[in-house]
């Protein structure tokens, strides 16, 4: 009952609850992109030369590419040399024991109820928190690398495990992949790294918990998934940033690449900030992500629950090119306001017997315009492939958008391929009928609306559901009537 | 050959035409078309030949089938022949209002449009905008939105001739006018088609609009029809594509209604070498219904791209799709179906269907249906499949003693009649049950009643 009261009161507060900034020592770069910045940053990384080859090349080919206009979203001009490409937290970034870390720091992850401490145990999850795409701490380590796993910054990942990052790196969202993909490939500062040996289960949920903090940066983090044959983990991720009136860029690319017979689960909860009531300020999120079944019977799934950002540009993908191996994407998109979100998945069937599932839902209120936009596209040589996509959307007032843009292309004959999608809002009698039992109207919406996405929020890690039902409900807040 | 330099290409030489035969297109036509020529053609040079790169063409490469040096009919052919003659529509008991236009020019002979009621008015594009000016004016390009697709810019910079039709107020023509254009040259040919359709308040009337080939000359058909449908309103039109396999059929159809008004549309694509059909539907009254079906049924390389756009702009309409596609062979075919609800087109109910059987591993199936929701009291639907015959429904068939082959053909024909059954012109719609049938036993590989065996 407590626990509900909590919620209730969180609900009606609804606002932005992480919208402070923390006072700590940053060391920005100065504003701007050039090829002497992209030096500068591989240098203070001291980076090996195939890293700094790697950015140079995925920059020179930025700079060819022009930002694509294709979503149905309204972006304001960005200017890319009036941001800054570098901000750390100045304390030396390699920290012994927690005792050594800023308390500074601490406290924000505590604020943030990230379970840095390590006698946290009971949450059970192994942390790696990136402030302003450095990586601060990497919780568990030794207890993950008995096992063989290793979970650390990526910063750190090149410098101890070159070979592995120089083998898979790139393989999945190519440097040269698409205008934000490069844009990262060339300035990315640091991020998470994981490799899962052969045959090992992670006995914990691994998490990145990204936080900007600095103003006027960018944040341009790479997380790089590697599940080794027959291994499994669940990824977590979260973030959040402090009110701002400007905007800022996130550009980040997560890559999964899973082997014979590995399965790797990612979950997100994205949660920048997404501006205030009138569209000021609000994190761009131009995201790309993408997996690679390599192995026969590998299987990738993507859950995520999108509330915050006040653009948001991703589309979560899976390559299937081994046999049988499987792709799933669940996603809950929330805008209110000003927002905008243009979201979705690309499954591309290439190895036979593949099969993918979307489920996308979509809910619009306010002012906002919500879009998902997705390929399954299966080439001739993938027989038997198999589809199932539902992507259904519900409009909250008369004044938001609620957008469908899937495509489908199929190359043969054995393949079976399914869309549905459905538009519409909440029924007037199922909110009388609540009513009618004493619960409020807006409670009512908070509840239908959880019930319409539980779906998605089933498939995510327990503690990640409850932060995600909560979120849910505090985006909603102020969108009834 | 990259698409860039082939579209550079191919636009250069499209505006190099004009040019060339700016005088002949001006000569002879009212103002009333002239004056809509050149900013059509600009919009034309700004949007180029449109490339796969384009979005709306994805799918669709229309560059080919505008390569070779057509001959272009920008001024009206005197032919002795008489074309009921050369050109029998043979559906039984089809009774019409025959008009035929040849190469996208209203035929001068036509002898077969018999008692029309009074008022209505029928007859050649070019004519009507001289001798009913004020009608014309009120309508003529008033929906072909140049700016939107090159072809219909294309089509409005080279038009001068096609069918007209004005119904006047609660006017109902019985017999459904059949509107066949043919297609005779001895060299390939371009052929540009532009159609008016006016139906008043309470009219009702139903078209059947055909294109025959009538030699294997390469032909590219670019043509454009306006409809008006006013309150209260109804009008049927039927669209059968039946060409050879080397000829391109582009049509663009815009229609826009008022309120209470219906409409119906049913496009059966049974061959051709690429066709592209763009349909626009603007419900732009109260209460309005469109109901829009389409069918190809594709073999060896035919190419069949549906393009709809419906958009909701009032409150309380009904729009209802259905798109099939059966492909064999090498077929490939793309449907892109878009809805578009417009912000305060409350009460909306828009669904949308494309169901697609693939018989062979060569043929493919691309399909985009969308929806733009700017309004929140709407029920909107879009559902999309590709893939083959039900297992579960054909092993129903074969437990109850019917051979897989005829079980089979049961269930392909069940499937393309979901579309057929929606022809309201009896004769019209067993001809092409009948049709249908034919080519799913494999008896008819070309086109009906053609002597030419095309086998490209």
């Amino acid at each position: 009952m407590e626990e509900q009261d909590k919620i209730l009161n969180e609900v009606t507060q609804g606002e932005y609850k992480y919208g402070f900034v923390t006072d700590i020592e940053t060391e920005i770069i100065e504003k701007g992109l050039n090829e002497d910045v992209i030096r500068l940053i591989s240098s203070k990384k001291e980076e090996p030369e195939f890293m700094l080859d790697f950015r140079l090349k995925a920059f020179h080919q930025w700079q060819k590419m022009e930002m694509p206009d294709w979503a149905y979203l309204k972006i304001p001009p960005i200017d890319f040399q009036a941001i800054s490409y570098y901000a750390a937290p100045k304390q030396k970034p390699k920290y012994e024991s927690l005792d050594e870390v800023d308390p500074e720091l601490l406290e924000t992850f505590n604020k943030l109820g990230i379970p840095l401490e390590e006698q946290k145990q009971l949450a059970g999850v192994a942390v790696d928190a990136v402030v302003d795409s450095v990586s601060v701490k990497t919780t568990f380590k030794e207890t993950l690398a008995e096992k063989g796993i290793i979970f650390c910054s990526f910063s750190e990942a090149v410098q101890e495990h070159p070979d592995l990052v120089k083998k898979y790196l790139g393989t999945a969202v190519p440097s040269t992949d698409n205008f934000f993909g490069a844009l990262n490939s060339a300035v990315f500062s640091d991020g998470s790294f994981c490799y899962i040996p052969k045959g090992v289960k992670c006995p914990m949920e691994l998490s990145t918990y990204f936080r900007i903090n600095a103003a006027n940066t960018g944040q341009f983090e790479r997380t790089l998934i590697v599940a080794d044959e027959d291994s499994y983990v669940s990824y977590l991720e979260g973030c959040t940033a402090p009110m701002r009136d400007e905007n800022q860029l996130h550009a980040a690319i997560v890559e999964i690449i899973a082997l014979d017979r590995a399965e790797v689960k990612y979950s997100t909860v994205q949660n920048w900030y997404p501006g205030d009531k009138n569209g000021k300020g609000g994190i761009y999120n131009f995201v790309t992500k993408r997996g690679i079944c390599r192995g026969e019977s590998s299987k990738i799934s993507w859950t995520q629950v999108e509330t915050g950002s006040a653009i948001t540009w991703k589309y979560p993908s899976c390559i299937l090119i081994g046999d049988n191996s499987v792709g799933e994407f669940n996603s809950v998109a929330v805008t209110n306001n000003h927002q905008q979100a243009d979201t979705g998945t690309k499954m591309i069937h290439i190895g036979k017997n593949t099969k993918s599932t979307i489920i996308s839902k979509g809910i619009s209120a306010g002012l906002s315009d919500n879009s998902y936009r997705g390929l399954v596209k299966v080439l001739p040589n993938a027989v038997n492939a198999r589809n199932f996509s539902q992507c259904d959307s519900l409009l909250l007032g008369d004044t938001c958008g609620a957008h469908t843009f899937p495509y489908i292309e199929v190359g043969n004959k054995s393949s079976i391929v399914e869309h549905e999608a459905t538009t519409s809002k909440i029924g007037e009698d199922q909110i009388f009928y609540c009513n009618q039992r004493g619960i409020s109207t807006e409670d009512a919406i908070g509840m239908i609306v959880n019930g319409y996405a539980k779906e998605v929020l089933n498939k995510l890690p327990m503690e990640f559901a409850v932060e995600a039902q909560k979120l849910l409900q505090i985006s909603l807040e102020g969108s009834v009537g | 050959m990259s698409s860039v330099a082939e579209k550079i290409d191919l636009s250069l030489k499209l505006t190099g035409h004009y040019n060339e035969v700016k005088e002949k297109l001006f000569e002879g036509s009212p103002d009333i078309i002239n004056n809509q020529r050149k900013k059509a053609f600009q919009d034309f040079i700004m949007q180029g030949l449109p490339t796969r790169k384009n979005e709306n063409y994805k799918y669709t490469n229309v560059q080919p089938s505008f390569a070779p040096d057509f001959k272009y009919f920008h001024s009206r052919e005197q032919k002795d022949v008489d074309l009921h003659e050369v050109f029998k529509c043979n559906i039984p008991q089809l009774d019409t209002h025959l008009v035929l236009l040849q190469n996208g020019w209203y035929y001068e002979g036509n002898s077969q449009v018999g008692q029309l009621p009074e008022g209505v008015i029928l007859g050649s594009l070019g004519q009507v905008a001289t001798s009913h000016p004020n009608i014309f004016e009120e309508h003529y390009s008033q929906l072909a939105d140049t700016s939107e697709d090159a072809l219909l810019a294309l089509n409005t910079a080279h038009a001068k001739d096609g069918f007209f039709l004005y119904v006047p107020k609660n006017v109902v023509i019985e017999k459904p006018i059949q509107v066949i254009n043919l297609m005779q040259a001895d060299v390939d040919a371009f052929v540009t088609q532009r159609n008016l359709i006016i139906a008043e308040q309470g009219a009702s009337a139903k078209l059947i609009f055909c294109d025959h080939t009538l030699n294997p000359k390469r032909y590219l058909s670019n043509s454009a029809t306006e409809i008006f449908v006013k309150e209260n309103a109804r009008l049927d039109c039927y669209i059968t594509q039946n060409q050879h396999n080397r000829s391109t059929s582009i049509n663009n159809i815009v229609i826009r209604q008022e309120r209470d008004s219906t409409i119906k549309t049913n496009t059966i694509t049974l061959h051709g070498g690429l066709v592209r059909n763009n349909l626009k539907v603007i419900l732009d009254g109260e209460n309005c219904q469109a109901d829009v079906f389409g069918m190809a049924f594709l073999d060896k390389n035919q190419h069949a791209d549906n393009f709809t756009q419906i958009i909701h702009a009032k409150p309380h309409c009904l729009s209802n799709q259905v798109y099939k596609n059966v492909l064999d062979e090498k077929a490939t075919g793309a449907f892109a179906g878009r809805i578009h609800v417009v912000k305060d087109a409350q009460k909306t109910n828009a669904f949308q269907r494309n169901n697609n059987l693939l018989l062979t591993d060569e043929a493919t199936m691309q399909t985009k249906p969308q929806l733009i929701i700017d309004a929140d009291d709407v029920k909107c639907s879009h559902g999309a499949t590709v893939g083959q015959i039900d297992e579960e429904a054909l092993f129903y068939l074969r437990a109850r003693g019917i051979n897989e082959k005829d079980a089979r053909l049961m269930m392909m024909n069940a499937f393309a009649h979901e579309v057929v059954q929606n022809i309201d012109v009896e004769p019209l719609r067993e001809r092409i049950d009948d049709l249908i049938d034919k080519r799913l036993q494999g008896e008819i590989s070309r086109c009906h009643d053609c002597d030419y065996n095309c086998e490209c």
